[in-house]
């Protein structure tokens, strides 16, 4: 992958940053500039907004990857899930962090940032999004205090995750 | 000094190894070397772990349980003798990935093991100055010891973060002083894979040196004494020097419990005394008064006098998992799987 394409996408590897129609509330990830939910989509456009996950989600089904891809060979066998976020989209990623028994359907997941790839020895280190499992304790707490206005150029701060 | 830390979040991979496990491969008395270090087990990181995902992890814990949004961090800071790039900063890609760019400035810092402590140095001189609302300053390392050397049996990975500010201080930094001299105990030179050490040299000139010179000159400065003290810190490259060095100094095991990790994680070089303060915050009550040192080779150590405020007492931890769970939890692993995630084995193809 070419570094300008993967930095391109940073946002979205990185902070899980998607999109969400104002008029009907849906969150798209990846972002989409248009809503294909709204009867009328021509009226959406001018009318996404970015919106940043918050990492949270749940296993909806998953498969044990024995044949590597490229760069995925230490990791054997791996764990590949659809994960749909608390927010509704439904996200392709590795489950990190756990024994291949413990993966079912219905576990509860929160986002983690890791390694995905390097380009070869003396290339880029891509990082992105996988999943761990969740603790119970990853429920987030109200944020203390008031927010302060973010900064121009970015998300408002009402859709901001915590982190 | 009003500043202090707002608030925390450490980070331990999930793998562990026994020094009788690295002992059985080489041939030598792992579980001696374990009870001589006083190493149980050490951490080991995944093969997609690194310290920019170790940083992310414990600053992202730190920022959720104190409720900050990332737009209001001025300065972030990645102490570490282990970045994954030579030239590239491990700091940009943490702010990025905790949404704090593009208003901030960021940098990555090297001493040795103490490049943490020096972050947050920089850090309180920020907030201090009023130049920034929070600073950002983490310590982390994936560091390696040779395979069969003696750092093999500690050399693990693990990183803290701490947001410092002057806005709901859980722990106010009452006093920060450094001793620094050119003393050559532990170096790595540009392009080696593995550190190189004095052997015996790293002991009384080095790390016992600079870290009773330095919690001396913190009494003086002061005012205090050990006895003053409720939790004590100290850089911790194996479990057996910070419990000699507390001895030299005067402090008691009651003091030193909660700041003593490397026993349970190994040592963590740049995040050691982090992880360790981390977990003295997770005990910490009002009023108590505590004493961190780090270290960090070639040479200098950093002195913290803190003193936990009131605020600590409603501070929110639950998000994440506590520093204890870090200590007790993990997956044993044996030697062949270690080598393999640390890229120790030669493997075919480009």
């Amino acid at each position: 992958m070419s570094i300008a394409r993967f930095w391109r996408e940073t946002p979205r590897r990185y902070n899980l940053g998607g999109s969400k129609c104002t008029i009907c509330g849906t969150v798209y990830f990846p972002p989409r500039a248009v809503c294909p939910t709204c009867p009328h989509h021509r009226e959406t456009l001018e009318k996404m907004v970015p919106f940043q996950l918050v990492g949270d989600g749940e296993v909806v089904s998953y498969t044990v990857v024995h044949d590597a891809a490229e760069g995925f060979e230490m990791q054997v066998p791996y764990v590949m899930a659809l994960v749909k976020t608390v927010e509704g989209p439904v996200l392709t990623g590795q489950i990190v962090d756990v024994e291949i028994p413990e993966v079912v359907i219905g576990l509860k997941v929160r986002a983690t940032l890791r390694k995905l790839r390097e380009e070869g020895k003396a290339g880029v280190i891509h990082y992105g999004y996988k999943f761990t499992p969740a603790l119970d304790s990853d429920v987030r707490p109200p944020a203390r205090g008031p927010a302060v206005p973010a900064e121009s150029g970015a998300l408002p701060a009402s859709d901001r995750a915590p982190a | 000094m009003e500043a202090g830390i707002v608030s925390y979040g450490a980070y331990v991979p999930r793998y562990r190894i026994t020094p009788t496990e690295i002992g059985r491969v080489w041939g030598a008395d792992g579980e001696g070397m374990g009870l001589a270090l006083n190493v149980q087990r050490k951490s080991v990181p995944a093969p997609d772990e690194d310290t920019i995902t170790i940083s992310t992890e414990a600053l992202r814990t730190a920022l959720v349980r104190g409720g900050i949004d990332p737009q209001t961090i001025g300065a972030l800071y990645v102490g570490s003798e282990s970045h994954p790039y030579a030239v590239k900063p491990t700091a940009t890609v943490v702010a990025q990935a905790v949404g704090a760019t593009p208003n901030l400035t960021a940098a990555d810092f090297e001493f040795a093991c103490k490049a943490g402590t020096a972050a947050i140095q920089t850090c309180l001189g920020l907030v201090g100055a009023d130049m920034i609302r929070y600073g950002v300053a983490i310590g982390t390392d994936t560091s390696q010891g040779a395979p069969g050397d003696a750092l093999e049996y500690s050399a693990s990975a693990g990183g803290a973060a701490f947001v410092i500010g002057r806005e709901k201080v859980i722990a106010r930094v009452n006093r920060t002083l450094s001793y620094t001299t050119d003393t050559p105990d532990f170096w790595r030179r540009e392009g080696q894979r593995y550190p190189s050490h004095g052997g015996r040299f790293t002991g009384e000139p080095a790390y016992f040196r600079h870290v009773t010179e330095c919690a001396r000159r913190m009494f003086e400065a002061v005012g205090t004494a050990p006895k003053d003290y409720a939790h004590v810190i100290f850089h911790q490259p194996n479990g057996k020097f910070p419990v000699r060095v507390g001895k030299q100094l005067g402090f008691t095991d009651a003091q030193m419990r909660y700041g003593l990790v490397t026993p349970f994680i190994g040592n963590t070089y740049s995040g050691a005394a982090l992880i360790g303060l981390a977990n003295v915050l997770d005990h910490t009550t009002p009023g108590e008064r505590i004493l961190m040192v780090g270290y960090g080779s070639g040479a200098g150590s950093d002195a913290f006098d803190l003193e936990a405020t009131e605020e600590v007492a409603v501070y929110d931890r639950s998000y994440g998992r506590t520093t204890q769970e870090y200590l007790e939890g993990g997956v044993e692993i044996p030697y062949a799987v270690y080598a393999k995630f640390r890229g120790k084995i030669q493997m075919g193809g480009s």
